[in-house]
């Protein structure tokens, strides 16, 4: 890669979302991996603005200050506001941490495997990055399924959506503003949804894992 | 500006129920709203089938003969549910169950669920028809959770957690097809119009459209529920309110196919039929099979209908597969078919519950002796959801099969009637169960009342009238098959 600003800046921001991922994979703190996501958030903002600022897309650089917005601060508060109380802790993940980090590099790789076809219908610096946002996305799958807490399991919906969204924005530089926002909106409203869902089960039978949910089955 | 009244009628009756302060009766708005919606939608299909598609709201909003052929089963099966959600809520506030607040909240996000379901079915544009089917999720959620017992609680977080993955994932699906789009030259407001990737379909590149269309299928097939993304499907189904079953059984399901429809037209014409038509196949028998293994060993009559949803979901995904005239006509006369039947069916098991008090299989015996209205609707319903004769689902399965044969795809359809007798077998045991044996001791008791009884009667007479007399409808389904048909 060349050593223009933009692709060091782009490079640099890229990598910053998935150093988050892979942090939160390792953490156990509630506390600690709501301020990686809101990091992480914070990354994808930039990433957006560079590549608005790059082509002197106005449309991007509001959507830039949208993702900002939603991502790095609104849902960062509200999981910290969701996540307080008695949920500090990830006690008992379902695969512990040495091993959650060997599953986070073969999940790496698998990503740049998996998006080779894609990167070359995309601009040599952007398409150099887009393994990078499936990646995050994988880890955030990975999120999902290793890990108990309901809180964790917020966060790891973030991540997949983060790591499409960079996908999105690396690929193609953005969906039309208009369908930007409505994403954005649903995704927040999602986070928001689950947030409650989250009050209701603690109301109702204290703080417990999610494993702990196996009235439903066949 | 007709399709913006479409939209805002439904939103007009949450406005009407808001601001009521939480009686039960203010339903009757809802009903009435979408009552007009469904009006409107008839309106729209005999003009779209007479003149063409019409747009609105600059350009957001589009109807041709497939949307407003949706728009006719959304208002059908909204009005139904709406009409029973009375009912199901004023026995909840009666029982201490629920409260004045939290009965205006039902009646709010029911009549947004619909205006949600309608938006996915106008888009013009696969962004908003992405934001649309996302949107219904999050209504949902809060609508399948709305008992508050802990396993409401437990089906409604599967079912936000598994959707919104399938739905990121269909999002990422949609990036691509916007990538492709952008590659051939198409301008990049417009590009995400279904018709502007229709008309620029043969050049979008083949194998980022195979990407692109597996992506979709998978991301939209979970809230399809098709096998092996529908884990979330019995779950919700069993623990939502009966209204709210019926319309995500009945009708949400085949929204999200709606959506897989429209991206299959384009993506048969990038890289021919065959890609889309192995994909449709392998979800569909796996569907199928599903739900033929879960139904045999069933033991609650809600999650009965839950796993007979999976298979008529496999049924459809079938049919599309085959792709030609007569195979989507089929399918879409399908959807109509199940959504009523199915929707009765859950409106009458609401009832059942209500009056038995269990939802289990064993729980409740001889309903044709003790309640011969209730076992009666849920016989009959029973008999059209299997595909007997006169209902239109026994026309429309044939008429599948037959496309299916005629395009080479005869070892599926074989396939899916032998997991379709497995199923009758196993259904018609369970149904025998519950609905004949000696009465006992009990007494006949009392039917429910007219207008309860009145809808479910109604929506089981229209899924027969179908099934005999095709020609209100003929005009529409082989208008609404050519919009995206092989």
């Amino acid at each position: 890669m060349s050593g223009s600003p933009f692709t060091s800046t782009l490079t640099l921001a890229v990598g910053a979302v998935l150093v988050c991922a892979v942090t939160v994979v390792w953490l156990s703190s509630v506390r600690s991996v709501i301020r990686v996501v809101a990091f992480q958030g914070v990354a994808l903002g930039l990433v957006v603005l560079v590549v608005g600022v790059h082509l002197g897309d106005p449309g991007l650089i509001a959507t830039a200050a949208v993702v900002l917005a939603v991502k790095g601060i609104a849902m960062p508060f509200l999981l910290e506001r969701s996540g307080g109380g008695a949920l500090t802790r990830e006690t008992r993940p379902l695969v512990n941490v040495p091993a959650s980090l060997v599953a986070s590099a073969v999940l790496i790789v698998v990503a740049f495997v998996a998006s080779r076809g894609v990167a070359h219908f995309v601009g040599s610096t952007e398409g150099g990055l887009v393994p990078v946002g499936v990646a995050t996305a994988l880890l955030g799958f990975f999120v999902l399924v290793a890990k108990r807490r309901p809180i964790f399991q917020m966060v790891g919906l973030l991540m997949i959506d983060n790591g499409i969204a960079m996908v999105a924005f690396l690929c193609t530089a953005g969906v039309p503003f208009l369908i930007e926002m409505g994403v954005s909106l649903d995704v927040l409203l999602g986070v928001v949804v689950l947030m409650v869902l989250a009050q209701r089960l603690r109301s109702e039978f204290g703080d417990l894992d999610l494993d702990e949910l196996q009235e439903l089955h066949d | 500006m007709i399709l913006v009244c479409i939209l805002g009628l439904p939103l007009i009756g949450a406005g009407v129920i808001a601001a009521g302060g939480g009686r039960p009766t203010l339903g009757w708005a809802g009903v009435g709203a979408n009552g007009a919606a469904l009006g409107l939608g008839i309106w729209t299909a005999v003009r779209v089938v007479r003149t063409g598609p019409l747009t609105g709201a600059q350009g957001v909003l589009r109807a041709d003969a497939l949307s407003a052929f949706m728009v006719v089963v959304i208002g059908v099966i909204a009005l139904l549910a709406s009409w029973i959600g009375i009912r199901t809520v004023a026995l909840e506030l009666a029982n201490g169950q629920s409260t004045q607040r939290r009965v205006t909240t039902y009646g709010v996000l029911v009549q947004a669920f619909v205006a949600a379901m309608l938006l996915a079915v106008l888009a013009a544009n696969v962004g908003v028809l992405w934001v649309a089917v996302e949107a219904t999720t999050i209504v949902t959620t809060f609508l399948v959770g709305h008992r508050r017992t802990k396993g409401a609680l437990e089906a409604s977080w599967k079912y936000i957690v598994i959707c919104s993955v399938g739905i990121a994932l269909a999002f990422l699906g949609t990036v691509f097809v916007y990538l492709a789009a952008l590659h051939v030259g198409g301008h990049s407001a417009d590009a995400l119009d279904w018709t502007s990737l229709m008309a620029h379909a043969r050049h979008l590149d083949p194998s980022l459209m195979r990407l692109a269309f597996a992506l979709l299928v998978l991301g939209y097939g979970t809230k399809v529920g098709l096998a092996p993304m529908h884990s979330w499907l019995p779950d919700a189904h069993s623990q939502a309110p009966a209204p709210i079953s019926a319309l995500m059984s009945g009708v949400l399901l085949t929204v999200a196919f709606y959506a897989i429809l429209r991206f299959k037209a384009v993506v048969d014409l990038a890289v021919g039929p065959g890609f889309a038509r192995g994909l449709l196949v392998i979800v569909a028998l796996l569907s199928l099979s599903v739900a033929a293994s879960l139904l045999l060993t069933q033991r609650d009559y809600k999650r009965m209908l839950a796993y007979h949803s999976i298979e008529h979901m496999g049924l459809i995904a079938l049919g599309a597969a085959a792709g030609i005239p007569l195979a989507i006509a089929a399918v879409l006369l399908h959807i109509l078919g199940h959504g009523l039947a199915k929707s009765v069916l859950f409106l009458t098991s609401g009832e059942i519950m209500a009056a038995e008090g269990t939802s289990q299989i064993d729980g409740v015996r001889a309903l044709l002796a003790r309640r011969p209205a209730l076992g009666g609707v849920f016989g009959i319903g029973l008999v059209a959801l299997l595909g007997l004769p006169p209902f239109s689902l026994f026309s429309s399965e044939l008429l599948m099969a037959r496309a299916e044969f005629e395009v080479g795809l005869g070892w599926a359809a074989v396939a899916a009637i032998i997991a379709m007798v497995v199923i009758f077998v196993a259904v018609v045991g369970h149904a025998r169960h519950m609905l004949l044996g000696p009465p006992g001791a009990a007494v006949v008791e009392a039917p429910p009342p007219g207008w309860v009884a009145a809808p479910l009667v109604g929506g089981l007479v229209v899924c027969g009238f179908i099934g005999v007399f095709a020609w209100p409808l003929s005009g529409l389904l082989e208008a609404a098959a050519h919009v995206v048909a092989i």
